[in-house]
């Protein structure tokens, strides 16, 4: 364990991002929602960790409070054990990088590609013109565009260029950790695979850490080395990759898995619906899947469990009472 | 919808077509060039002034006092003082444009100012700011601009700065409402994250964003500052005598109006011609700038589809059993002088009960093809050319208006992608419901109310009394597309037309709706009309499925036959290069190079560019779809045979 601990490179500890609350000018209180709450998680140098979950389980604003786009209402992001939040912003923008969802919305409409490259190697790395030519040359090379693609402006692109001018612009500093928040999502069918496969070669040869967020869970399969499922702001589960899609521990993440179209395969029609999530402004007491979950006994709805290895495997937690038995996969 | 797909093929189309310069519409305009032309020569004497032969304009000459116009040495007469009206108003004009011009230029940098700091800074600081200008708003203008030539003195310099902060609030406000937009965008967020600062961030990301619309401002308000200087000076508040300017002569004028009438007209003439032509060209710079009345958007909607004369009308009689039986159907974009044969020749038959999955990438013409069915592809620029689209053996191309009217909603109903966009935010989904069944069924309300309820029951919505009264917004993702299926299913439809209604759904939420689909199909024979690019989706529900690349159906069969062994090159690249769950270690293999441009299309399979089984024959004459084997049809000269992969 002392090896894997060696290797620790982002380190969070209870990190909690709360919206709302306070109160008004007349001393009513403000609605609250927690959108990241008590949230633990260590990235390892090399992995891919990726984080599924769906719409409103927080896991975008895990992600910008991971790139210090935002700041947390509680808790502490450790880069190579330096806090973060006491590094400030650019000290963490050249370690920590974030490749956008929406490639064209992410590109100043008005900049040229060369501009766009060019601002984290000025402004974040303090590169002479010299230097962020040489850089721009081996950065447009390494992600498949032509050199006199920088001279023209975003609308020009189609969207899986664009995305690729978006990973460049996140490798231009040189960082240690990208954050991906849904990279491919945007992209046709045709284009995510080029993005991927672009993604998978740049890791290799930079030796980058990836934090892969999606909601598509073949994705998240094919390109992580270890998965975290969100819930409602939590982490439910987390494991290597293949044994989470093999044998999820957590009702919700059989859930997700069950739920996944897979072409050529046709379910039998099931009955009833998966259910809603709670309302995040009157979360429910305990476990928040709780009320979907045919699992759930009495203390489910009473506290909250913790995310720990409930089995042999000590790579594999999950924080439910009532895991999913090992032999129901078998 | 189809403007995005319509967008699309225009993103598509290479080389890109220059936009026309801003100039170029700017003259293409006729009012706003004639204000170009008039502006022109007023701006011209007014800066040639000291160059003229003009008399002294402040030289008085009491013997020749009131001269009427064409009096000998005085063009234009003189006034009470025997001053030259000519030479008055060419120098007086060029004092007032001076003035109105620079205070509109103080007024646009300080306001746009405030206008980008509040609207970054958001929160406390946004707030102050804000209600110092609601409060600089909320005097009267005039009384504003008075105080404050009372507090500095006349003089037209005060007057300027009086005009200028009065206009502050103007230029404030609406950059606000802009960079508001504009910093909750993601560029700013790559921007901070490529390291610079709020300031930078201010001048060298927002700024060139919000440049177009304060030079809009400005072209609109300048003419109405001069007007406001004219007002000032006309209350002897601006211009000092004897110096001329435009308000002042007007000023002058009245107290002789009844005698000599042309020393007001004048001047009043002069402002009348600056604030006109200054108006045409700020609404021509409006339009020309504008990306949203450039490409034509603002248009009034048609009702339906423009449908060419002559239709080209395949002969083959319409199969009167099939729910939908389209055949050769073609739509065009004419765009310019381009042509974008979006759906190219598009041949579908579903029947009563089955549910047939369009497959395609964006920009295929899977959205269009949909779209034209009913005539909702907007027209200009969409034209249907060619086709029939038989509809029980009725052939919906060629009826009336009235018919289609009667259709829509009842017989055919459509599903859309994000239900928030096609529900109204403003109305309780139950009135949505009622509104859609009243629209095509004499029940009162309260009837229509009961069959509302039931609809929502039948599509499985917790408390469907309670919900009936809520709006969408209050709705999840999957309740609302869920509100829209029971819309389409009012009144009783054979077939229904679902464009990616799971695209923007979550995974569970997704998997709930298409079951829920599913079972409504086969408990009310309904046809189906799936449209999606999520192959997954497809084995799910659809029967059939068709692939459409660039315009065309390439492969065509039953689902399980399609997807196990596609005949077509272009179908098994498909499936190829989107992971699958369960088979991680399988290679992603990428489609190479992009679709063709609709609008150049060539000779020969649309693929062949990017197939790799392509030979020479592939790139001649026309490839039909024809039957390869049980079931399957391809576009396609060299086939896979099953099993074989793509090398």
């Amino acid at each position: 364990m002392t090896a894997v601990s060696d290797a620790r490179l982002l380190e969070v500890r209870d990190l909690s991002r709360r919206f709302g609350g306070g109160r008004t000018l007349f001393g009513v209180k403000k609605p609250q929602l927690t959108a990241v709450g008590a949230l633990s998680l260590d990235l390892q140098k090399g992995e891919t960790l990726g984080i599924v979950g769906e719409s409103g389980c927080g896991k975008s604003t895990l992600a910008r409070l991971l790139v210090g786009l935002d700041r947390p209402s509680a808790g502490t992001i450790r880069l190579d054990g330096e806090d973060l939040a006491a590094a400030g912003r650019r000290a963490v923008a050249a370690k920590v990088q974030y490749v956008f969802q929406d490639p064209v919305s992410s590109l100043n409409p008005r900049h040229t590609i060369r501009a766009i490259l060019e601002a984290p190697m000025r402004h974040l790395l303090g590169l002479g013109k010299a230097e962020r030519a040489r850089r721009l040359d081996q950065l447009i090379e390494d992600v498949n565009l032509r050199p006199e693609f920088l001279e023209r402006y975003p609308h020009e692109f189609s969207g899986g260029q664009a995305q690729r001018i978006g990973i460049a612009r996140a490798l231009a500093a040189d960082p240690d950790v990208v954050v991906l928040d849904e990279p491919v999502s945007a992209l046709d069918v045709s284009v995510q695979a080029q993005v991927l496969n672009l993604l998978e070669r740049l890791k290799r040869e930079r030796g980058l850490t990836y934090v892969f967020i999606s909601h598509d869970l073949a994705v998240v399969e094919s390109v992580s080395t270890r998965v975290a499922v969100m819930y409602f702001g939590a982490l439910v589960e987390t494991a290597p990759a293949r044994a989470i899609f093999a044998a999820p521990r957590h009702p919700y993440t059989r859930l997700l898995i069950d739920s996944a179209q897979i072409p050529g395969r046709q379910r039998a029609p099931k009955s009833g619906g998966s259910g809603e999530l709670p309302d995040p402004y009157n979360p429910p007491p305990g476990c928040a899947f709780a009320p979907r979950c045919s699992r759930a006994e009495e203390i489910c709805g009473e506290a909250m469990p913790g995310l720990e290895a409930r089995s042999g495997d000590s790579q594999h937690h999950v924080a439910c009472f009532n895991p999913i038995p090992l032999a129901a996969h078998s | 919808m189809t403007s995005a797909a319509a967008a699309a093929v225009t993103a598509e189309s290479q080389p890109r077509r220059e936009r026309p310069s801003t100039l170029a519409l700017l003259l293409n305009n006729r009012l706003a060039a004639a204000g170009l032309v008039v502006l022109g020569l007023v701006v011209g004497a007014a800066l040639a002034a000291p160059i003229l032969p003009l008399a002294d304009p402040n030289a008085t000459d009491p013997a020749h006092r009131l001269a009427p116009l064409f009096a000998p040495a005085h063009l234009l007469g003189t006034d009470a003082l025997g001053r030259d009206i000519l030479s008055r108003l060419i120098w007086g004009t060029r004092v007032s444009l001076a003035v109105g011009v620079s205070a509109s230029l103080i007024a646009a940098v300080v306001g746009s100012a405030i206008g980008l700091v509040a609207g970054y800074a958001g929160g406390r600081s946004d707030q102050i700011l804000m209600r110092l200008i609601d409060l600089l708003m909320a005097f009267p203008y005039i009384l504003l601009a008075l105080a404050i030539v009372a507090i500095l003195g006349p003089g037209l310099i005060n007057a300027l700065y009086a005009i200028a902060i009065v206009n502050v609030p103007f230029f404030a406000r609406n950059i606000r409402g802009i960079t508001v937009g504009l910093a909750r965008r993601e560029f700013i967020d790559a921007a901070r994250l490529s390291g610079k600062g709020p300031l930078r961030i201010l001048w060298s990301e927002i700024l060139p964003n919000v440049l177009p619309t304060i030079v809009i401002t400005l072209s609109t308000t300048v003419g109405w500052m001069i007007l406001e200087t004219a007002g000032l000076s006309f209350l002897g508040l601006g211009a000092q005598p004897p110096q001329a300017d435009l308000g002042s002569m007007l000023g002058d004028g009245r107290k002789v109006m009844f005698t000599a009438p042309t020393i007001s007209l004048v001047p009043g003439l002069m402002i009348f011609l600056i604030v006109i032509s200054i108006n045409l060209i700020g609404d021509g710079i409006r339009d020309a700038l504008d990306p949203r009345l450039r490409s034509g958007a603002l248009a009034r909607p048609s009702f339906r589809t423009a449908i060419a004369e002559p239709l080209d009308r395949p002969t083959a009689p319409l199969d009167a059993a099939a729910t939908l039986d389209v055949k050769g159907l073609r739509t065009d974009f004419r765009m310019g002088p381009e042509i974008y044969h979006a759906c190219g020749g598009v041949d579908l038959t579903i029947a009563p009960g089955q549910c047939l999955g369009l497959v395609g990438e964006s920009g295929s013409g899977k959205s269009v093809t949909a779209m034209s069915l009913m005539g909702l592809v907007p027209s200009p620029p969409g034209i249907v050319t060619g086709g029939t689209i038989g509809f029980r053996g009725e052939d919906l191309a060629t009826a009336k208006n009235e018919r289609i009217r009667t259709l829509r909603g009842s017989a055919i109903a459509h599903v859309f992608q994000d239900p928030l966009a096609t529900l109204h935010p403003l109305f309780c989904v139950g009135d949505q419901i009622v509104e859609a069944i009243r629209a095509h069924q004499p029940l009162s309300r309260s009837e229509a109310e009961g069959k509302a309820e039931e609809l929502l029951t039948l599509v499985r919505i917790p408390n469907p009394a309670e919900r009936m009264r809520a709006l969408p917004h209050e709705l999840s993702g999957g309740l609302r597309q869920r509100v829209s299926i029971a819309m389409a299913l009012a009144n009783d439809p054979e077939l229904i037309i679902a464009d990616e209604p799971t695209t923007a759904l979550d995974v569970t939420v997704q998997a709930d709706i298409l079951r829920l689909l599913d079972t409504l199909r086969h408990d009310r024979k309904l046809a189906v009309l799936f449209i999606t690019h999520d192959f997954g989706v497809v084995s799910e529900i659809a029967d059939r499925v068709a692939v459409m690349y660039a315009g065309k159906i390439v492969e065509t069969g039953p689902t399980t036959a399609v997807l196990a062994d596609p005949a077509h090159p272009y179908t098994r690249m498909l499936i190829d290069c989107v992971p699958v769950m369960g088979e991680p270690e399988r290679r992603l293999d990428a489609v190479r190079g992009r679709p063709p441009a609709v609008n150049q299309l060539p000779a020969g399979c649309s693929f062949a560019a990017r197939c790799p089984r392509v030979e020479p024959d592939c790139s001649t004459g026309e490839i039909v779809l024809d039957e390869k084997r049980n079931g399957l049809q391809a576009r396609c000269l060299h086939p896979l045979e099953p099993g074989e992969t793509l090398a």
